[in-house]
């Protein structure tokens, strides 16, 4: 993946694992890779991978399971509260741009449903 | 213990003052930046690390102990020039480089250079400039140091192989072993960086955790150096 240099680079990472499970690329209860091998699939350093995993765990995205490794979590409410939450934002963001274009939400809907 | 511990330490040349009380800790596993202007006392820095020179005042100490021939063991270092006899072949360096460090591993920088597309039947002088620098990075890589210390690994090679670069030094050292690189191509090295030190005038003027000084400042490692050493 291409980083952008003016963000935490953990955050970019969080970011994009959060995503896998969402979009469910990484699927509830699926082991992850370790942290080396993360960090070798995503070129970046051991260290920052890690603290990107423990931002994960502490979000309960996934969990440790001790001497077995790191698993995505199995709660699926859990996950559709992120996927919620992540439309929410994409969403806010498109209609933050349809208002800076003179749309009120009202007028954006009815774009999307019909104007296309 | 810190891997590497530098007390109080002036260096000057004559009545010049290169490095005013330099004071530095660095932990194991670290990836570690060491960014400031040309002339700022950087590879003046790193040659009193590697006792190629000795302090004016205060002490360098590595696992604890004083610099000397121990430390070289426990040291890769890689200079801004090279060192090398440019009459031998790639295959002969890597024998030479077999016999002075014990703990220098042939096969893997055969396998590095053959992943470079670099002929170990080549001599050194037939090479261009960015290859020969390929060839001493795989070297100092493949030794299984506890601290790399790579000063300007990227100066004269293409993007490209700027990455390619990255990701070996990303990949290949030992667990547990820290490693530090100065450089000014900053932006191209920063996703690779825990810390960053910034030396400015002799003095080290900023040492901190990347991803920290993002989130406080609010952009790049490369743009906070841009502004902070505004000319």
């Amino acid at each position: 993946m291409q980083f952008e240099n003016n963000i935490p680079i953990y955050i970019q990472l969080v970011e994009a694992m959060k995503l896998q499970i969402i979009a469910g690329r990484l699927k509830p209860g699926d082991r992850i890779p370790s942290v080396r091998e993360l960090a070798l699939m995503h070129k970046v350093n051991p260290n920052t991978m890690q603290k990107a995993l423990s931002e994960l765990e502490e979000l309960e995205l996934i969990y440790t399971e001790r001497t077995n490794g790191k698993f995505v979590t199995a709660d699926e409410t859990l996950i559709a509260k992120f996927k919620k939450d992540y439309a929410d934002a994409l969403a806010e963001k498109f209609l933050a741009s349809m208002a800076a274009i003179g749309f009120n939400r009202e007028a954006a809907a009815t774009y999307i449903r019909e104007e296309r | 213990m810190a891997l590497l511990e530098c007390k109080h330490l002036y260096k000057n040349f004559g009545d010049r003052q290169i490095l005013t009380d330099i004071n530095l800790a660095i932990p194991e596993g670290k990836i570690i930046g060491l960014l400031g202007k040309n002339g700022t006392g950087k590879s003046t820095l790193i040659k009193l690390i590697n006792d190629l020179l000795t302090p004016s005042e205060g002490e360098v100490l590595v696992k604890g102990l004083p610099v000397g021939v121990e430390s070289k063991e426990i040291i890769a270092y890689l200079p801004e020039r090279t060192y090398l006899d440019k009459s031998m072949t790639v295959n002969q360096v890597i024998q030479f480089f077999a016999d002075f460090y014990r703990n220098f591993d042939s096969e893997k920088a055969r396998k590095l250079l053959a992943d470079l597309d670099l002929d170990p039947t080549q001599k050194l002088n037939k090479m261009s400039k960015g290859m020969q620098e390929k060839v001493q990075l795989v070297l100092v890589m493949s030794r299984k140091a506890d601290l790399y210390i790579l000063d300007e690994p990227l100066g004269g090679v293409d993007p490209a192989t700027r990455d390619y670069i990255l990701d070996t030094i990303l990949t290949n050292f030992n667990e547990g072993a820290s490693v530090i690189i100065s450089t000014h191509l900053i932006q191209d090295i920063e996703r690779i960086l825990d810390e960053v030190i910034f030396i400015d005038k002799g003095k080290i003027i900023c040492h901190e955790e990347c991803d920290t000084l993002r989130e406080r400042e609010g952009g790049s490692i490369d743009a906070i150096f841009r502004r902070m050493f505004k000319c």
